[in-house]
């Protein structure tokens, strides 16, 4: 694969563009694979990658339903942050931070990580102590986060409202500064073009129908909408529709499918220079490089594979972002999705082996999964080289459920979903 | 945003004076203390997350306060059936396709989604 430099858009701006390659090839599937990867989403496709880099197995295929980066990782609001408040997640969300600051140089490809800075709001007196709590517990871990008064806050994101008359008043604010967004469909190219470098097969519009078994119980394949696929091991990464392919290899996972629904406005000139979440009037809001402002919206209380979601949803965080930002009262939207998020009833993610002999499961990202993305992928592939956990995600194992050890964030999140 | 038909109340409200109270028809166990961990996982964590016919409790907080049972499909988002809590799994074979088509736009639903 030739590599991206600035010699090489030179020398192709003066050939007419006629030079550039595609990105990763599509070819048609073998017989059998050593490893079968369920999704072709940032998860799965970076599981790819590291697989093929760091335990040198290559014969690797990742299968995807639609085309790449078009669940999850296209769909959400791209935001970056490790903030959370139990040792078991900021291992694994550090982790994969870090990995965000190199990531564009280690894939020879664009992310556009921005560490813009991810501001979540404090409205009353338990947010207070909620986020001091976690700045308290993240600074113990070496990761960065500090509290910042109302007038600090403005400072960071001057069009933030903090008078004392606003509807929603604000006594101080947490900022990670290392925090901020990233370009999601680059994400899954760039793992893309970087697995198909190096020998991964990558089959788009090839929908997985059941999972064949061995005589002991042990995976030996999937069937396809293109046919059977023999496969030495299964690694299932498919976000929201993570229930339906266990179910094909008599696996129940503890998940729900819920839709979480985004929206971005106009593109405008630089306006907003950070992310800005508030938990307890549900505002999350960051404004991409486009122009576009990203606004994520809550999900529906209800299962459902229908990527839309309620209207009801879209305006209770309107709401809260007017109140906020009084000045983008007169912005119009111009774009509202949903995406089919997997939550476990900790809302914690899943990393781990399964009931059946090499059959490995990556899901529960629920509604945080973007930002995880190559930390997740990381010590998927070590998971799914070893068949055990890398220390890092030993917590995150299916079977916690069982022994009561979980990891209880669903006070932690961002914003209640 | 659903239109639930509340079988206390008989009237179809909307989705705002419910709430979504998870799977429904699920039994707790009799003898809770003697269960093994792994039937206690089983009961209290697993759900079948289905892609197409659910089966699943919603109460009408801001209305009669009532829990009841309903069927819905989990792809069209289309209510098949709504009962009193307590009446068992109604046979919907012969009204529910096995599966419903994926919709992926908020105006493919407008039209049926109730």
């Amino acid at each position: 694969m030739r590599k991206f430099s600035v010699f090489a858009v030179a020398r192709e701006a003066l050939r007419g563009h006629k030079g550039w390659e595609p990105q990763w090839v599509s070819p048609e599937p073998r017989k059998e694979y050593d490893v079968i990867i369920v999704g072709g989403g940032g998860h799965g496709l970076g599981a790819a990658y590291y697989l093929a880099k760091e335990h040198g197995i290559t014969n690797v295929a990742v299968i995807e339903k639609g085309w790449l980066g078009g669940g999850n990782t296209g769909r959400n609001t791209t935001i970056i942050r490790s903030n959370y408040l139990y040792d078991e997640s900021m291992d694994i969300y550090e982790h994969s931070l870090k990995l965000w600051e190199g990531l564009s140089q280690e894939l020879n490809y664009n992310v556009m990580y921005s560490p813009r800075g991810v501001m979540m709001l404090s409205h009353n007196i338990h947010d207070r102590q909620s986020f001091k709590r976690h700045i308290h517990a993240n600074r113990l871990h070496g990761i960065d986060n500090e509290w910042l008064t109302p007038e600090q806050a403005k400072d960071f994101c001057p069009p933030l409202d903090i008078s004392a008359t606003a509807r929603y008043p604000i006594n101080g604010a947490a900022l990670q500064r290392r925090g901020g967004t990233a370009r999601h469909d680059a994400v899954a190219w760039g793992y893309a073009r970087a697995a198909s470098d190096r020998g991964v097969h990558i089959i788009q519009n090839c929908e997985v129908k059941g999972i064949r078994r061995g005589p002991n119980g042990e995976v030996t394949g999937v069937e396809t909408s293109r046919g059977f696929i023999g496969a030495k091991k299964i690694a299932v990464s498919a976000s929201g529709h993570n229930s339906v392919i266990m179910s094909m290899a008599d696996v129940r996972v503890p998940l729900h499918s819920v839709p979480l629904q985004a929206l971005v406005s106009e593109p405008m000139k630089p306006i907003f220079p950070c992310v800005v979440m508030s938990n307890t009037v549900h505002a999350y809001i960051s404004q991409s490089d486009k122009g576009e402002l990203v606004i994520g919206a809550g999900t529906d209380q209800y299962n459902s594979y229908s990527q839309t979601g309620g209207l009801q949803i879209i305006t209770h965080t309107l709401d809260a972002i007017c109140e906020l930002f009084p000045m983008f009262r007169r912005v119009k939207m111009m774009r509202q999705w949903g995406g089919i998020t997997d939550n476990t009833p900790d809302r914690s993610a899943i990393q781990g082996v399964t009931p059946v002999p090499n059959l490995f499961v990556n899901c529960g990202w629920g509604t945080g999964g973007f930002k995880a993305t190559p930390g997740s992928a990381h010590l998927f592939a070590h998971l799914i080289a070893k068949g055990e956990p890398h220390k890092l995600a030993s917590g995150l194992t299916l079977d916690r459920f069982r022994t009561g050890r979980l990891i209880d964030e669903a006070a932690a999140a961002a914003v209640a979903h | 945003m659903l239109l639930i038909y509340c079988p206390y109340c008989e009237e179809e409200r909307s989705e705002l004076e419910f709430r979504h109270g998870g799977d429904a028809h699920i039994a707790r166990p009799t003898n809770i203390a003697d269960i093994t961990d792994e039937e206690f996982a089983e009961f209290f964590f697993l759900r079948d997350n289905p892609k197409g016919l659910i089966f699943e409790r919603w109460r009408h907080i801001h209305g009669c306060g009532r829990f009841f049972n309903a069927a819905r499909d989990t792809v069209s988002d289309k209510f098949y059936a709504s009962y009193k809590a307590g009446e068992p799994k109604p046979d919907l074979s012969a009204v529910h396709p096995a599966t419903e088509k994926t919709v992926e736009t908020y105006e493919a639903t407008e039209g049926t989604a109730k």
